[in-house]
């Protein structure tokens, strides 16, 4: 088997553990194999209302009128609720770590910026009721021109897809996108053996958990409401409702539990807020699920990305520049996405000491379905794009692909493209571990290698 | 909606309840009966969360109208498990870590049972086959097929590999 040196991770290990390869049965598995493990939807309440969302039939369009007569006469429809209804309408997720502006309607008004926007909610004794009573429901739109691709956004004369931000990226500190410099990447490039640019691009990509998003809410005593939701997000989602619903915190409880499935798909803060407002006002119990349509069509999916990498490499092996363009496709409004976005220029050089680096890394928006969370958000699909690019380049100058990644790998002390010191590196063990397991074989010039400095 | 009497069998239990013509076997046992291991991932056929037996065979609770249980047996998760005995599915599923979230666990294990109760020494491919219906986004199927495996081969009497 394989030694593994000690002073690795030392700081970081605590010799007291020793889990690794022990299995553990899940704490929650008897209850999996039983059925008896309670999902939110497995709770029953007398009284019980369904909710059912009207939804935008169109990507961008102005809403010019919205009649809800015609469903209020549905048997079993009780209430209908729309953003006139909403203590405060306009809000963003991420406005708890100062994200700025909230730019996204709980129900849409004035306007619709993604095919399936939410804008009427219809509250009825029966599912059957409520879907009868939100096809009743009439909007009239005019459509407005979309945009569904990055790069046309930030063209001059793109629509502009959210008011809020007034134009069709997020502002980072007034900047147009979030930016690493480090060196001089044109002065490297003019000095390299080759140089090589590539385009890298995925779509959207939907969880699809299991389970679908949902909630119930049901009025407690003195005025309290509690929401057993199937969030990831459980603070999250206690706050945001608050601030929305312009109420105390101890009025709102949030019971979480058990999520049939999540993988970042059920952390944004959506279907809480309305189905608290919607028991507050009926003063019965509320079940706000998504249909398994609902589920893939309009909760957010990973964000689509376009990369554009330019490396300059020496023949000897060593990258000197690295200059990426990266888009993220926020979709319709930011929720998550300033954040990953900022996340993919940090760490868009990746685990590679390069002394000259440039990012700019734009969260964009379109009239696409608002992205957000998914495992690893804002690096994974920049790690596809890396490693691909990685093994080109290794290709490009003849080099074994493992070696290469072994000589550019961080070194301890090393500075990282956006002004951080390696510390607790150990990816050339990692590389060198992965080759004698995979019997790949590496030269014993880069058998030799560490993650601490001069021994290369 | 036309009120019907209905009178079926479930799990150890005679059943006689008025209920909507339109309602599914799935709103039934779950909503009305309080039956909730069975589960809806879809309401539409495409995930096999809601999987339970009718006479022995396996089916889709959210296509099936209530009223066609009329006089038939039916079999969820509920009744696997012996007296608080689990089956040996359900202990192979806790051992072989073919469980995560949980939400599709309710209908694979009403399928492998399914399957075992009319082929007691399936092959990889029959298990997979059987179990052709049923989504899981946590797993990767693979842990689900051993612990499917491993339980069949117990109850033929062989020995698992753990206890
Ligand atoms: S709920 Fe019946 S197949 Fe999905
Ligand atoms: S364990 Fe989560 S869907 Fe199968």
């Amino acid at each position: 088997m394989l030694e593994y040196s000690s002073k690795y991770f030392a700081e970081e290990r605590n010799q007291s553990l020793h889990e690794v390869g022990v299995e553990r049965p899940r704490s929650d598995v008897q209850g999996h194999v039983t059925g008896r493990t309670q999902f939110y939807a497995d709770r029953n309440f007398p009284g019980l209302l369904h909710l059912k969302m009207v939804r935008s039939p169109h990507h961008h369009a102005r809403i010019k009128s919205i009649d809800v007569s015609k469903a209020l006469k549905v048997p079993g429809v009780v209430r209908v609720l729309t953003a006139a209804d909403i203590p405060s309408n306009i809000y963003t997720i991420l406005c708890l770590i100062q994200v700025e502006p909230n730019d996204e309607p709980v129900l849409a008004f004035d306007k619709v910026r993604y095919k399936g926007e939410q804008i009427v909610a219809v509250l009825a004794d029966s599912q059957r009721a409520a879907r009868e009573g939100a096809a009743r429901v009439k909007v009239v739109y005019e459509p407005l021109p979309a945009v569904f691709d990055v790069e046309e956004a930030l063209k001059p004369g793109a629509p502009l897809v959210n008011e809020y931000h007034g134009r069709n990226w997020f502002t980072y500190e007034g900047h147009h996108c979030r930016r690493v410099r480090h060196g001089d990447v044109e002065k490297a490039f003019a000095a390299a053996d080759h140089v090589i640019e590539e385009k890298y691009q995925s779509s959207p990509i939907e969880h699809a958990p299991t389970e679908t998003t949902g909630c119930i809410v049901v009025p407690d005593s003195n005025d309290r409401f509690t929401c057993y939701s199937n969030t990831q997000a459980l603070y999250f989602t206690l706050d945001n409702s608050a601030l929305i619903l312009k109420s105390p915190f101890h009025k709102l409880r949030l019971v979480g539990g058990t999520v049939g499935g999540g993988f970042g798909g059920k952390v944004d803060v959506i279907v809480e807020p309305i189905a608290f407002l919607a028991a507050m006002l009926a003063r019965r119990p509320v079940k706000y699920e998504f249909s398994r349509e609902e589920e893939m069509q309009v909760s957010s999916p990973r964000a689509a990305e376009r990369i554009y990498i330019k490396d300059g490499v020496m023949n000897d092996g060593r990258i000197i520049a690295r200059k990426v363009r990266l888009y993220v496709d926020a979709g319709a409004y930011s929720r998550h996405s300033p954040y990953g976005t900022t996340k993919a220029a940090a760490h868009m050089p990746g685990p590679y000491t390069i002394p000259n680096v440039w990012v700019d890394s734009h969260c964009v928006y379109t009239n696409r379905t608002p992205s957000s969370a998914m495992r690893g958000f804002g690096v994974t699909i920049g790690d596809f794009a890396l490693e691909v690019q990685m093994d080109k380049l290794a290709r490009l100058i003849g080099m074994d692909p493992m070696e290469f990644r072994i000589l550019n790998a961080y070194r301890d002390g090393d500075l990282k493209a956006h002004g951080k010191e390696t510390t607790g590196a150990a990816l050339v063990e990692c590389i060198q571990a992965a080759a004698q397991l995979a019997d790949w074989p590496i030269g014993e010039r880069y058998k030799a290698m560490s993650s601490q400095r001069k021994g290369a | 909606m036309n009120r019907i009497p209905l009178r079926f069998h479930l799990n150890d239990a005679e059943i006689g309840e008025f209920i909507d013509s339109g309602t599914t076997l799935l709103s039934l046992l779950r909503d009305k009966l309080g039956l909730t291991a069975t589960k809806s991932g879809c309401n539409q056929g495409s995930c096999g969360a809601c999987t339970v037996l009718i006479n022995g065979a396996p089916q889709l609770s959210c296509l099936v109208l209530a009223a066609r249980c009329e006089g038939k047996s039916v079999a969820t998760l509920e009744g696997v498990s012996d007296n608080g005995t689990l089956h040996p599915l359900q202990r192979a599923f806790m051992d072989g870590f073919a469980a995560q979230c949980g939400f599709c666990t309710p209908g694979m294990i009403i399928a492998a049972k399914a399957l075992l109760d009319r082929n007691p020494d399936p092959d990889r491919g029959e298990v997979i086959d059987a179990i052709s219906g049923n989504i899981c986004r946590c797993t990767g199927y693979e842990p689900i097929i051993d612990a499917i495996l491993a339980a069949a081969a117990e109850m033929r009497g062989g020995k698992r590999k753990s206890a």
